[in-house]
């Protein structure tokens, strides 16, 4: 029960983190590299500063893309 | 019959709630003249909110567009991890929400507390269920269906090409006009205020060490470094306090509208050239989750204190004689409150990163409608926050100066004059409890919110003691993700203008000089600051004139996107459904037209744009002089600037018809067809 309760509340942590990461447009790292693996194990896989780096250029680095609301 | 107690359990619980909703929409109407506690507003928004979801969405995304769970997605085709992922629906929904929630809800339903609470209230629930979420939806949808793609690029391919690039250059004004009342409203809530100048100043070098620290330090740490940074905020904030109090450097952080004008223009600039790792992105993450907290403890505390609302709930304002803005409840209630009830700017991120990152297409329904009516949530808030305060003091704090006078005895005696009981004590008081030597015309909607958030937080924790450092706090929630939206806006629009000047000048366009970069920044930034200086020296306070233009421009925004819904119906042979689109269309269009031809040709000088110049050309011409201007050559600035926003106005109203056209021309040639006329991406994946 108590293991459980326990499981629980790691999944539902590990999902507003995931939000709060996502909101700062971080998408989930594993997610990516568990893709990257899957689908191109003959390209390299980004560290995850590196991830992060381009993550953030994407995110502010313009391209006229407006990102949030007034 | 066993059908038909299951369809009664099915149904009977909503309609229990829409009992509650109608029992307390009742309470509300039927107490006139006594007070009304916030609990019955939060009651009837939230039955409006789960029956106006239930339904409403669920026939719209049944009937209407038939979303399709089997369908692929532009994330499952292009999964490539970064701008394509499968995501969860409540992340997504999460992500979105901080996307479409900024300063708009706060600040709109404030203002329109001026004819009560109850107008605003209705426009809100009415506009968000008909209107608002059913645009962020729709334009989720269609984005989803075709790949992702952005409102501009759609309008382009669905309507033509012409009107794709008028809707860009449409785009593009109105996010200098945000820009700019965005920007006056920092500069309204921070004049002669040392302690909240010092706290927003603060977050500049909290944000380069928070900067450097995710780059370098612990690179990509965001948890870590937001909470080191929240910290030392709050820190901030009590340390403003003291600042404040210093007779030593209280006067360095005192600055008059004027002078922060030109901090914020200059701000702009540098912030907009800075690296992104810097400067945007780290103050980016204490502004998001700042708001995503404050807005919950916002909710919290109107639940747990359950105060009651103060403001009438209709005003002798509805007739249009108003200080807080000008105009008659219609047409210019509608466009007062914009975001919370229907933002045009929303079409721009439903079909942004959203759609990039939809599991599957049924979660549309969730996201789009769903987080918009959140987000009309926020503005409920919002509205009880400025329907607690006094009356008196609402009014003293969003009323021109020109019309107050300059002290706490002259703004009492207006004030009482319109029937509002008020002493200048109880305003020499409120700025004391909030540590500001004055709350006279702190107009711009963020310091009212401010002291409303104060009351209901200091009642929470900390008392009357505390509530200098809930008003700053709140002061600072906003001001902070202003600057995020300055900093970004002009980013974004900097690539606007040398996507549109690159077309007749093609070295414009190139990104990687440093010249063609800083000459498109500098233009931006002018533009908006241009708006910006004159809303800051405008006798009548300036949101008189930039709300409208900004309602205006967000509404006609979205009857543009709600004309590309329309198309979409149309051409998927669905126009049986189009009412769906054409009723929130046909009322945006009703209003913002009334509006934008009110704006440039009421005869009332506070109204109309033509008539105010009129007013000053003709004392120009007799040579006398007209309060504030003190010479000549500001007069003619006057006359100039009101035959600019006069401009402005007719072109939002163009940009509005002319897409209309080409919408009516796109719904024709549907019709002709007898097979859908629709490209769609994405087929059916084989049943299992």
């Amino acid at each position: 029960m108590l293991k459980e309760i326990a499981h629980l509340g790691q999944s539902v942590g590990s999902y507003l983190g995931q939000t709060a990461r996502l909101m700062v447009g971080v998408p989930n790292y594993n997610t990516y590299v568990a893709h990257q693996r899957r689908e191109h194990p003959d390209q390299p896989v980004m560290a995850y500063e590196a991830f992060f780096r381009e993550r953030q250029e994407a995110r502010y680095g313009g391209n006229g893309r407006v990102g949030r609301c007034c | 019959m066993q059908t038909l107690t299951q369809k009664f359990t099915r149904h009977g619980v909503w309609a229990l709630i829409a009992l509650g909703g109608a029992g307390a929409l009742a309470t509300i109407a039927l107490h006139r003249g006594e007070t009304v506690n916030a609990l019955w507003v939060v009651v009837a928004a939230l039955s409006v909110y789960l029956i106006a979801y239930r339904y409403y969405s669920l026939f719209i995304a049944n009937k209407v567009v038939s979303l399709d769970a089997s369908r692929t997605t532009p994330a499952m085709r292009h999964n490539d991890g970064l701008d394509y992922v499968p995501t969860n629906k409540y992340v997504l929904f999460g992500h979105h929400f901080a996307a479409i929630a900024g300063a708009g809800p706060l600040v709109g339903p404030v203002l329109a507390a001026q004819m009560g609470y109850l107008p605003g209230m209705l426009w809100i629930l009415a506009g968000v269920v008909f209107a608002g979420a059913v645009q962020d939806f729709l334009v989720l949808f269609i984005s989803t269906r075709r790949d992702g793609r952005s409102l501009g690029d759609l309008i382009k391919s669905e309507l033509g090409p012409i009107p794709g690039v008028i809707a860009l250059f449409g785009t593009f004004m109105i996010m200098v006009i945000i820009l700019a009342v965005l920007a006056l409203i920092v500069v309204k809530a921070l004049a002669d205020s040392p302690w909240g100048t010092f706290t927003v100043a603060a977050t500049i070098p909290l944000a380069l060490f928070m900067g450097i620290y995710s780059r370098y330090i612990r690179p990509g740490r965001v948890g870590e470094v937001s909470v080191i940074g929240i910290v030392f905020l709050l820190a901030s904030i009590v340390l403003g306090g003291q600042v404040a109090q210093s007779a030593e450097w209280a006067p360095l952080f005192t600055f008059d509208g004027k002078q922060l004008t030109w901090m914020l223009i200059g701000y702009g600039f540098v912030a907009s050239v800075l690296p992104v790792w810097l400067l945007l992105a780290p103050r980016d993450y204490l502004s998001t989750f700042l708001k995503i907290g404050a807005i919950l403890a916002l909710a919290i505390g109107i639940v747990l204190i359950a105060p009651d609302l103060k403001m009438p709930a209709v005003t002798r304002f509805v007739d249009g004689s108003g200080p807080v803005w000008a105009g008659s409840l219609f047409p210019f209630l509608f466009i007062t409150i914009a975001c919370g009830a229907v933002s045009g700017f929303h079409a721009l991120i439903s079909s942004g990163t959203t759609p990039k990152l939809l599991e599957n297409e049924s979660h549309a329904r969730f996201i789009g409608y769903g987080a918009m009516l959140v987000e009309s949530f926020v503005a409920i808030m919002a509205l009880v926050a400025a329907s607690i305060i006094e009356p008196g003091v609402y009014f003293a704090m969003n009323s021109p100066l020109a019309v107050l006078g300059p002290t706490a005895e002259s703004a009492a005696q207006v004030i009482s004059q319109w029937g509002f009981v008020v002493t200048p004590d109880m305003l020499l008081q409120t700025a004391r409890d909030v540590g500001e030597t004055t709350i006279i015309s702190r107009a711009g909607g963020a310091p009212t919110l401010a002291v409303g958030m104060a009351q209901i937080f200091s009642h929470m924790i900390g008392g009357k003691a505390m509530m200098g450092f809930w008003y700053h706090f709140a002061i600072l929630f906003e001001a902070l993700f202003i600057l995020t939206a300055v900093d970004a806006g002009t980013r974004a629009g900097r690539f606007m203008l040398q996507d549109l000047l690159g077309s007749f000048v093609p070295s414009l366009k190139r990104t990687d000089s440093w010249i063609s970069n800083g000459l498109a920044t500098g233009l931006c930034v002018a533009a908006w600051g241009y708006f910006l200086y004159q809303g800051v020296v405008d006798p009548l306070g300036g949101i008189n004139t930039l709300w409208p233009l900004f309602g205006i421009s967000n509404q006609m925004l979205a009857s543009v996107a709600l004309i590309l819904g329309t198309v979409v119906l149309f051409k998927m042979k669905r126009e049986r459904f189009a009412w769906v689109t054409l009723l929130p269309t046909a009322w945006l269009l009703a209003c913002t037209m009334t509006a934008g031809w009110q704006k440039v040709f009421h005869e009332n000088p506070k109204i109309g744009f033509l008539a105010h110049a009129g007013k000053y050309q003709a004392a120009l011409d007799k040579g006398d002089l007209l309060a504030p201007a003190k010479s000549l050559a500001q007069m003619q600035r006057v006359v100039f600037n009101d035959y600019l926003d006069a401009g402005l106005c007719v072109f939002f109203m163009f940009v509005v018809i002319s897409v209309l056209a080409f919408g009516i021309r796109a719904c024709l040639a549907a019709r002709r067809s007898s097979q859908p006329t629709t490209r769609e991406a994405g087929a059916t994946l084989a049943r299992a």
